[in-house]
């Protein structure tokens, strides 16, 4: 074969373009442009209604800043008890239902069977939104933190069950051959080749669905949940924008310290 | 003791590992397998405790026919026989004490062991085992703080603690260093001595085969090509194990260790000391 360098006048590279076709390239580019302006172009923006909006929203923030803590003071308590025992009961019982299921949507420890039932079990708590399933359990069980607590439950369960169980699938199975090779049975193979291996990520979700948990238990009140949500809705309907503003407050202060205990336990468990 | 009788294993793939393979391993019996990778030494062992279903043939330990078993005698049968894996398996996490005292899993119930709460004759052995590997000082350290060499120690107590009548060895020493290696393989082949266990030991080193084990048997593309002493293992047979290779180098280490190794042999019979723990 014979050598023939390339002349250092072509020794230039640029990375090939996305479209390779020229032709398509700038058609959709053009495209992407018209729909731009076409979009733009069908806003309509009316400066009146925004000087009369903008004045409402410099009322409403005003007030937000100046929050009021005493006037609803027994509502606002009532409520944040509701939420954070509502919490704390969702991810507990979310904790014992995920940890079968995990087991079962592992494809390296169940049968395909289970496997598939426990997979379209996750699939089916995490197709809809949160929302949605509490206005169910709201209809089922009336209103109240009952039907808030089983709507937590069953999503904490489908969080915690899948991101567990593609845990599981990671670990290292070699660990898991060594225990079969001493005679272990299924429930000892589990807790010496699997528990210790997922343990940590267990505990870290526990605490990171702890905080989820409470952030939306603020947001089920609202569709007649049970706990701070009622009381953030009623008092918005009022326009009494300066609870409003200490309830936000509040759930801002929880959440945040939730966030800290969190990434504290996280942290420990490693 | 242990007996294959025309054991096949095809993989789903189509791959033939093992084609029909007789052998017999008499009690306390230290054999090396040796063969090139993809030979099927891994899944000879494998079809042993039957971590690998066999396709075809029969495995016979202390009179009683493996393959036939139901999975709750199966679980019986495998503490009869302790593995010993090449990246040691152990439970990382795990302290050294768990590690080996998991080596009585099959042994005790469910919530004894979830509960770490083992008889106290388990905890006896496990203590005597960890002198004798030379960990006594080790027993709640975390397995993953442990040097490689000091992980394998963990792996064949715990592989002891099963009081098994065979161990099944797969590549001790393919991620240790050769000082470490040797050290390794001299506890395998002694404490298959002292409590007359027999051995099957995957290996690489050919040197370290012919040093340690009474009988060789070299395994090319799932068929047995030689089985005989380590003496045996001449340049031809080398070639129909390996392939065409220059094996002057092998021999001739192999002569001069093996002499060595009778010196070293009579001397070092005792617990290898902490401080000597590499």
């Amino acid at each position: 074969m014979s050598v023939e360098s390339i002349p250092s006048k072509q020794r230039q590279w640029s990375p090939p373009p996305l479209i390779a076709n020229v032709w398509l390239r700038y058609l959709v580019i053009a495209a992407v442009v018209g729909y731009l302006v076409l979009a733009l172009s069908s806003i309509e923006v009316d400066p009146e209604r925004i000087a009369e909006g903008w004045t409402r929203t410099s009322r409403l923030l005003a007030d937000f800043f100046q929050p009021d803590f005493r006037g609803r003071w027994g509502d606002i308590r009532t409520g944040m008890l509701e939420s954070l025992t509502m919490t704390v009961v969702a991810t507990a019982a979310g904790l014992v239902l995920a940890l079968p299921l995990s087991l079962g949507a592992a494809s390296n420890l169940a049968p395909r069977a289970i496997y598939l039932l426990c997979r379209s079990l996750i699939i089916f708590t995490r197709t809809f939104p949160e929302v949605v399933i509490a206005l169910l359990f709201v209809v089922m069980v009336g209103f109240g933190p009952l039907a808030g607590v089983i709507t937590l439950s069953l999503a904490s369960a489908g969080f915690i069950a899948k991101l567990l169980a593609e845990d599981i699938e990671d670990i290292n199975s070699s660990q898991l051959e060594a225990m079969r090779a001493t005679g272990a049975s299924w429930a000892q193979i589990i807790v010496y080749g699997v528990a210790p291996q997922v343990l940590p990520r267990f505990i870290g979700l526990a605490a990171y669905r702890l905080d989820i948990n409470f952030r939306e238990s603020a947001i089920l009140g609202i569709v007649g949940a049970g706990g701070i949500g009622a009381v953030l809705r009623t008092s918005i309907r009022r326009y009494d924008f300066n609870t409003t503003g200490a309830i936000l407050a509040l759930i801002i202060g929880i959440v945040l310290l939730l966030e800290l205990l969190s990434s504290r336990i996280r942290a420990w468990v490693q | 003791m242990l007996e294959l009788h025309t054991l096949e294993k095809r993989y789903p793939t189509g791959d033939m590992a093992l084609k029909g393979i007789d052998l017999t391993v008499p009690k306390g019996q230290v054999m090396a397998l040796i063969g090139p990778s993809g030979a099927g030494k891994s899944t000879l062992i494998r079809c042993v405790n039957r971590l690998v279903e066999p396709t075809r043939g029969q495995i016979i330990l202390g009179g009683s026919d493996v393959t036939a078993l139901k999975p709750s005698a199966l679980r019986q049968m495998r503490r009869n026989m302790g593995m010993i894996f090449q990246e040691y398996a152990l439970v990382e996490r795990l302290s050294v004490m768990e590690n080996i005292l998991s080596g009585r899993l099959g042994y005790v119930g469910f919530w004894r062991s979830a509960l770490r709460r083992y008889p106290q004759t388990d905890v006896t052995r496990a203590f005597d085992l960890l002198e004798r590997v030379g960990l006594q000082d080790f027993v709640d350290k975390r397995a993953d703080a442990l040097s490689g060499g000091q992980r394998q120690r963990v792996g064949i107590a715990r592989a002891l603690m099963q009081d098994p009548d065979i161990l099944l060895v797969d590549e001790p020493t393919a991620s240790l260093d050769p000082k470490t290696s040797r050290q390794i393989m001299r506890l395998i082949t002694e404490l298959a001595s002292e409590n007359g266990i027999a051995a099957i030991i995957n290996i690489h080193d050919v040197t370290l085969a012919t040093t340690f084990a009474e009988r060789i048997v070299g395994l090319r593309l799932g068929e047995i090509v030689y089985d005989g002493d380590p003496k045996g293992l001449t340049h031809d047979v080398l070639t129909t194990i390996y392939g065409e290779e220059d094996w002057t180098l092998t021999l001739k280490e192999n002569q001069a260790k093996s002499q060595d190794e009778q010196v070293t042999n009579t001397t070092s019979q005792s617990t290898v000391p902490a401080g000597g723990v590499t």
